[in-house]
């Protein structure tokens, strides 16, 4: 089990700071959606975050690399990065649920299915049908119509599943030892991360601008954009991991043995890209 | 026939490993003071941060608790308004749960289970300072909006939509952003925990060696980790449907009010059993050590324990008998609710069992958990009769079901909490409670449970309905009573504080081992146990061959 020399580090103040900027930046979120002012205020703990992750993260490196961390740190990162996925994993799962449910449950019974008949009293025109184009109250406007998956969503699956195997390459790479070809293949999976995000941003300009998906849109629009946002967010985060990665690759940060960052950003990454296959399949092609 | 001492678990260690100090401790100058508790990494310094924090949520809690019970005291509205005592009945919801029942299992969990695996500390001392100092960020910010334009959540600690977004004051929003902040906290305090119970056990110790408070915090940390993100999952649609238009739980835009309760129960049960399966630990640790015999059934606790757990995901819809669901789904969620009773009864056994001719002695902390197992399992029982889904339509929403969740909770988890520290204070002070305060403290405690609590059973049956402000004439004497009792024990928890403070300040010495028939390897550091423990990793040696 153990090698008998665990690093406990010494008392350190990005924890208090960390959670001091959180809560800065709350109090200015909801400042800003109730009152709508206090964005420095949101500002100031966003920058907060940013700060103490930075810092944190170099002490975590800066040990790292002054050896102090034996195997069995290394086991604790690993088990804590896993369950720090699982917990993102019943995130998604939520919102997955939520469709799942209104898709399978709320509206057909809004529609009269089963033994509800709510919606005969209340409703008795509405249909029921998905995409969601008429949502039961005429207050709330339904999308348009819905997008090919065929088209950029496709695109933007083909590009995460590459942005997977380059990835893997990458650390296939770095682990026989050939740092030139594992940054190149680094700095592309990179790129297919900004290519993502881009071509979501033009998807979400066209959900507005032609498509009439809009949060407002009923259930359909909200179910949309809770799943594709929460990933797009991840897909930013995940992105910006993998380029500090690449950072730290290019500095001669990691060896054989110790690289768990790399490895812990990869498992993220994969993450990323199988959420995004339940997405694909489920909001856009179903 | 003399039941036999069961003999200790030994451990082999150099005795510098146990004094502390080696050297990489020593070379930055450890800050002083107030910094020290800020800045702190050690799990023992952070454990008692979280069980402080918890023990003044009790109190503020408690309080607003007092506040319902003082207006409930006689039918009519005397003291308050109706919209400030649905406050007080939301906010006293949230503290408990979230503010002192939970941190206060963190906090022993913190405490206890690197001593109890001979691990130096947990696997992540950092992320366990942060886990712990967003508590006080998230709690001050959820009290704060009691002081807000429109006052605090009014929705019940169960918030349901559309009372809590269409129908909402406008603090919502801050309610929300401070249980995410919660909710992160418990999320890196569970990770923390299981990457220690996994990977820092003394070499020699097998998962079948750990004791039951590691076993059913590594359940209860799986279980915050499941749950913990659909909790924030649904909270952050209330806050999409508050704010930005969507209509997740509107059913003109699509969505669905009863969605919401789907997804705060898949949350919600489990969290129940997040506040009890810790509590079950305590009590599996006290019992054998007061009855002096081994724990009846070691492995057969575990897979009651993790049973108990996966069934809870299965089980979230008894709490919706009367939303209007599927025939088959009213079926399935009664016969599974009722399955989780078979576990439950497993580990009540077991208690008995081992108490069974045991030689028994009855002190603070064995006097707590054997209130524990009577008391607890009369809330098992009420809780059988509301799994009943027929019969629940009758006793929904009435004060029959504020009896159960209390007598699970109150002489359940908090009474097995201060078990609990009655047990291992002298491991933190080195000192023994006052015996005689501390029985003062558990007489007034139980009496005023029951006095508090059990009428509520007859009051619901009568149909008392829950979280109403003024109530029928019939109802009065009931109501008296609970109240009488609710004041009398919150007076009596100042007896516990009394008891602490002079126990950290001073009483009977307690030697290592601090109660004669206790085995796990907590008893085998000294007492007080040092800041740094087990820096040199203990080598386990089984005593019970084969468990
Ligand atoms: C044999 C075990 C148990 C069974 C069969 C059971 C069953 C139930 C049922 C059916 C309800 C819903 C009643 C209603 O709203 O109409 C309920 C409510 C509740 N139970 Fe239990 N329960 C059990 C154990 C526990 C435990 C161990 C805890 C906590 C430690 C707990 C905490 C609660 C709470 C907090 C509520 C009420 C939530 C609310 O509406 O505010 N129960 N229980
Ligand atoms: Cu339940």
């Amino acid at each position: 089990m153990s090698s008998g020399s665990y690093y406990v580090p010494e008392t350190s103040r990005w924890p208090i700071l960390g959670s001091l900027a959180l809560g800065v930046m709350m109090v200015g979120t909801g400042i800003k959606l109730v009152y709508d002012t206090g964005t420095p205020l949101m500002l100031v703990g966003v920058v907060g975050i940013v700060l103490v992750m930075g810092l944190w993260f170099r002490d975590v490196i800066h040990e790292s690399m002054g050896g102090l961390y034996d195997a069995q740190m290394d086991r604790s990162f690993r088990w804590g990065m896993g369950w720090f996925i699982f917990s993102e994993v019943m995130f998604f799962a939520a919102f997955f649920g939520a469709l799942f449910y209104v898709r399978t449950f709320a509206i057909p019974w809004l529609g009269g299915e089963g033994a509800k008949g709510v919606s005969a009293l209340l409703w008795p025109e509405f249909i029921a049908q998905w995409p969601l184009f008429n949502p039961p109250d005429s207050a709330v406007t339904g999308p348009e119509q819905m997008f090919s998956p065929w088209q950029l969503p496709l695109v933007n699956t083909l590009i995460l599943v590459t942005s997977s195997i380059t990835l893997t390459v990458a650390h296939e790479a770095f682990k026989l030892g050939e740092r030139v070809t594992c940054r190149n293949w680094l700095a592309g999976t990179v790129l297919l991360g900004c290519c993502f995000i881009v071509i979501q941003g033009v998807e979400y300009y066209e959900a507005y601008n032609h498509y009439g998906i809009t949060l407002e849109a009923g259930i359909f629009g909200a179910t949309f954009f809770i799943l594709t946002g929460f990933h797009g967010v991840h897909v930013i985060i995940g992105t910006l991991i993998l380029a500090c990665i690449l950072v730290r690759v290019w500095k001669g940060h990691f060896d054989n043995e110790h690289h768990f960052g790399f490895e812990a950003s990869c498992w993220y990454w994969h993450f990323v890209d199988v959420v995004w296959i339940g997405l694909f399949i489920f909001v856009y092609v179903l | 026939m003399a039941p036999k001492l069961p003999p200790q678990h030994s451990l082999q260690q150099s005795s510098t490993a146990v004094a502390g100090g080696q050297s990489h401790h020593e070379h930055h100058a450890q800050p002083k003071g107030i910094m020290r508790w800020l800045l702190t990494t050690n799990h023992k310094e952070i454990g008692s941060l979280y069980l402080i924090f918890s023990l003044v949520m009790f109190f503020i809690g408690g309080i607003f608790a007092l506040v319902v019970r003082a207006e409930l005291f006689q039918p009519g509205l005397q003291l308050v308004e109706p919209e400030f005592f649905n406050q007080m009945t939301t906010m006293h919801g949230l503290i408990m749960v979230f503010a002192a029942v939970m941190p206060a299992f963190t906090g022993l969990a913190n405490w206890m289970i690197p001593l109890q695996i001979g691990a130096p500390d947990m696997a992540l001392p950092r992320l366990n300072n942060f886990s712990f100092w967003l508590l006080p960020v998230a709690f001050i910010l959820l009290l704060s909006t009691l002081l807000m334009p429109g006052g605090g959540p009014n929705f019940g600690w169960t918030f349901y939509a559309p009372l809590s977004t269409t129908y909402a004051p406008p603090s919502t929003t801050f309610f929300i952003l401070a249980l995410h902040i919660a909710g992160i906290s418990s999320i890196l305090g569970a990770i923390n925990i299981i990457a220690t119970i996994l990977n820092m056990r003394a070499p020699g110790m097998r998962m079948m060696d750990m004791p039951l408070f590691v076993w059913t915090w590594l359940i209860t940390a799986f279980l915050l980790i499941a749950v913990m993100p659909v909790l924030a999952g649904v909270i952050t649609m209330m806050l999409m449907d508050i704010n930005f238009g969507t209509s997740f739980f509107d059913a003109a835009g699509g969505g669905d009010p009863v969605l919401f309760q789907h997804l705060f129960w898949f949350f919600g049960h489990p969290e129940v059993y997040i506040m009890i399966l810790p509590a079950f630990g305590i009590v599996s640790a006290i019992i054998p050590t007061f009855a002096r015999k081994r724990l009846f059934g070691y492995a057969s606790m575990v897979y009651a324990t993790a049973a108990i757990a996966l069934l809870s995901f299965l089980v979230w819809a008894h709490h919706m008998f009367v939303v209007g669901l599927p025939l088959t789904a009213e079926l399935f969620f009664m016969y599974s609710t009722m399955l989780i009773a078979v576990p439950t009864g497993v580990k009540v056994f077991n208690w008995v069992t081992t108490l069974f001719r045991g030689s028994i002695s009855f002190e603070p902390p064995m006097l707590f958990a054997l209130a524990f197992v009577v008391l607890f399992t009369i809330g098992g029982f009420s809780g059988l009769m509301l799994a009943i889904a027929p019969a629940d339509f009758q006793y929904h929403d009435t004060y029959f079901v504020v009896a159960h969740f209390h007598y699970v909770l109150v002489p359940g988890a908090i009474f097995a909490i201060m078990a609990g520290v009655y047990y291992w204070l002298p491991k933190w002070t080195g000192h023994y409670p006052h015996e005689r305060l501390a029985q003062c403290h558990f007489w007034c405690s139980v009496v005023g449970v029951n006095l508090t609590f059990f009428p509520m059973h007859f009051a619901g049956l009568a149909g008392m309905p829950r979280r109403i402000p003024d109530y029928a004439l019939q109802f009065a004497d009931f109501n008296m009573l609970s109240s009488i009792g609710a004041f009398f024990f919150g007076v009596s928890q100042l007896i516990f504080v009394l008891v602490v403070v002079l126990c950290v300040k001073g009483g009977k010495k307690a030697p290592a081992k601090a109660w004669e028939g206790a085995e796990d390897l907590e008893w085998s550091v000294p007492s007080p146990a040092p800041l740094h423990t087990f820096e040199t990793p203990p080598v386990f040696h089984r005593t019970h061959p084969s468990e």
